[in-house]
């Protein structure tokens, strides 16, 4: 160790970059494997529209966990919960969806957007304090309990809406694609990144530059030394636990837009793959957690285009090889 | 007391309901008559045993596998692809079994090797990756499978219904190949629910409790946690499949619906919670209770229902509907989860041992 004087700067953290390089690798490889530069590039375009909302899904799952110890298995309940919000409310306003100019579209979708946040984050606050407050510190129960609320809350919207499939078609002015030169690059696409983005420069925003994103920080690394310090941390814990919620309805409507579909089912698939993301990223990691969604979308997508029949056990493989790699993760941010 | 491992139900009330449930299902083919009551009995049996190889698991080790299914469903497939491949004789049979019991194991090693060195949490996730995974892979394989549709397949002669053993004139009931199917089914489950209690009931099982309670102190105390909680591990997929055999034997089908979906999982979560975890005998209350509710409470919700959409109440009927009985479940379960979490077992034994102490004193 050298010795520091008290006026020098604390020295900086060592970046890891591996992991950042990993799917920038994974791109580049591609490439002559796919052959087609146009096809690769629209190939990689869905990726990342595909990591995105995966990303906003997952985020609030592993922040809770870093955060709380507490693993959420009932979180695909709230992206199922905001897809029905938003096809609620969008369908009195059919119009506005199918008329064609980006703005009218966009005036009913935000609206709806945020609504179904709105709600999934108020179901976020109850499941947290019904289900979730009275087992802290007890992973069985707490497995126990949010897959309950997972059953509880599946079969809830299958009482209300029904077990049909719900079609939820784009707005006119989100379909088709650009097209650049022979590439086609599909619209929503573009759209689904740039609200990723803008998710994940916000989480990172919040978490690094202010007071409550260091509280939450330190809350992650150790929790005892920041209840000692006097902050409360079960409100830092409810708030995060509620944004999460949120974030997964968003992701919710994402998703169902994406596929033009909704059905109460729906969260089922995803929460797998959810989960795969988180235990790539690391357990509490947001950066982890975004190379993590983005590596298995581009696994899902190159995959399936390279060797269709390896698509269906392509995500293990993943996440075999990196848990090889790294047994905690790409960024092990927890001790535990 | 030797056939049970010197684990005695150590209630009254538990031993009366446990010999009530016991005789009901040994007496079912000449007790209750018709296809459905043999039905449930049957899936009663082959559920108390799936349930009580997951409580291994649950209860005593206190790891939460989403992966139970696949190594039912590889039990079921196993037995249901080698008749369908061979022909409906004792050759195919032998070969599933031979073929189902050591794959569901193996994987179970591979998966605890990789997963259980670390916290309870990350056992759960990767178990659910793995079986879904799984559970694609069958439906897709459909060359193997038969994907979606499952295979249908012939038991051999001596177990089909059409074979009568014992004519109707001699004792006024008839046995036919159907019945003895059943009593197949019964005597295995009754013979693995045994083993399991044997398990527990050992040296390595009370490791294993010492493991759930705290698994820092028991590899403290010199013991290979992983190792063992790995055994438990590949103990519980091989009495899966073998659940899974005598559900594929009885039902003459394997498919992804009846073997290897995740509401399968939800329902074994379910049974094991209610019954009580850590006790064993608690599969069988908590297969016992589910599975008549799944199959006569649902007419009972319908009736409800019904009512409810004539008297024009809003919402009701459609919470009522009979195809919303797990909702009533999934709540019954939070609730048993919070109020009650050693399930109907524990709290009969803690009212027997409470009486027991008043007396003593």
């Amino acid at each position: 160790m050298t010795e520091l004087a008290a006026t020098d700067p604390l020295p900086k953290p060592k970046r890891d970059i591996a992991p950042i390089l990993l799917p920038v690798a994974l791109a580049v490889v591609t490439i002559p494997l796919i052959g087609s530069p146009s096809t690769w590039l629209t190939l990689t375009a869905a990726s990342l529209a595909m990591g995105m909302m995966i990303f906003i899904m997952a985020s609030g799952l592993t922040l809770v966990f870093g955060l709380m110890d507490v693993l959420n298995f009932g979180h695909g309940a709230f992206i199922a919960v905001g897809a029905y919000v938003a096809t609620l409310v969008l369908a009195p306003f059919a119009a506005s969806v199918q008329a064609d100019s980006l703005w009218v579209n966009l005036a009913v979708l935000a609206p709806a957007a945020l609504l179904s946040m709105a709600v999934s984050g108020a179901l976020g606050l109850i499941v947290e304090r019904v289900l979730i407050l009275p087992v802290y510190g007890q992973h069985l129960k707490q497995i126990l309990m949010t897959t309950g609320g997972l059953i509880v809350a599946e079969q809830t919207l299958y009482a209300l809406w029904g077990p049909q499939i719900i079609p939820t078609p784009l707005p006119t002015s989100l379909r088709g694609s650009f097209i650049i030169g022979d590439v086609a690059i599909a619209k929503y696409r573009v759209l689904a990144t740039l609200i990723g983005l803008a998710v994940f420069i916000a989480i990172q925003l919040v978490l690094n530059r202010t007071k409550l994103g260091l509280l939450i920080r330190a809350g992650v690394e150790n929790r005892e030394m920041v209840e000692a310090l006097g902050y409360r941390i079960r409100r830092l814990f409810l708030g995060v636990f509620m944004t999460g919620s949120a974030l997964a309805g968003l992701g919710g409507v994402m998703w169902a837009l994406y596929r033009e579909q909704v059905h109460a089912s729906m969260s089922d698939d995803l929460t797998v793959l959810i989960f795969i993301v988180v235990i790539i990223g690391g357990l509490g990691s947001i950066g982890g957690c975004f190379i993590g969604a983005i590596l298995v979308a581009m696994v899902a997508n190159y995959g399936g285009f390279l060797v269709p029949k390896l698509a269906l056990v392509s995500n293990i493989l993943l996440m075999v090889a990196i848990l090889m790699w790294r047994p905690r993760g790409l960024y092990a941010v927890t001790s535990r | 007391m030797m056939i049970l491992s010197g684990d005695p139900p150590k209630s009254r009330v538990l031993t009366l309901v446990l010999i009530v449930i016991i005789l009901a299902l040994a007496a079912t083919p000449f007790l209750f008559p018709g296809a459905k009551a043999l039905n449930v009995a049957a899936k009663i049996c082959v559920f108390a045993a799936l349930v009580a190889s997951y409580d291994l698991l649950l209860g005593y080790t206190g790891s939460v596998s989403f992966a139970h299914t696949m190594f039912y469903g590889i039990g079921s497939y196993a037995i249901a692809i080698a008749l369908y491949g061979m022909g409906p004789n004792w050759a195919a049979i032998a070969t599933g079994i031979v073929a189902g019991l050591p794959l569901a194991a193996l994987l179970a090693l591979a998966i605890g090797l990789f997963s259980l060195r670390v916290a309870a949490i990350f056992f759960a996730m990767i178990t659910l990756a793995v079986a879904s995974a799984f559970q694609v892979l069958a439906s897709q394989l459909s060359w193997l499978t038969g994907g979606e549709d499952g295979r249908s397949f012939q038991l051999p002669e001596l177990l089909r219904p059409g074979t009568i053993l014992i004519s109707k004139s001699l004792f006024g009931f008839e046995v036919n190949g159907r019945i003895l199917t059943y009593y197949l089914v019964f005597a295995t489950s009754a013979v693995m629910i045994l083993a399991l209690l044997r398990v527990v009931n050992s040296p390595f099982g009370r490791v294993l409790q010492a493991i759930r309670e705290n698994r820092f102190r028991a590899e403290a105390l010199g013991f290979r946690t992983v190792f063992h909680l790995t055994y438990a591990n590949c103990l519980a997929a091989l009495v899966a499949a073998g659940a899974g055999i005598l559900n594929a034997l009885w039902l003459r089908y394997a498919g992804p619906d009846t073997s290897l979906s995740f509401s399968i999982m939800l329902d074994i979560l379910l049974m094991v919670v209610i019954g009580g975890m850590g006790t064993i005998y608690g599969a069988i209350i908590g297969a016992a209770i589910f599975i008549l509710a799944q199959n006569y409470l649902q007419s009972l919700m319908g009736v409800a229902s019904k009512a409810a959409s004539e008297a024009g109440l809003p919402l009701l009927p459609g919470l009522l509907h009979p195809d919303r009985w797990l909702l009533w479940l999934g709540l019954l379960f939070i609730a048993s989860v919070y109020f009650f979490p050693t399930g109907v077992v524990g709290r009969l034994r803690n009212a027997g041992a409470k009486k027991a102490g008043g007396v003593s004193h």
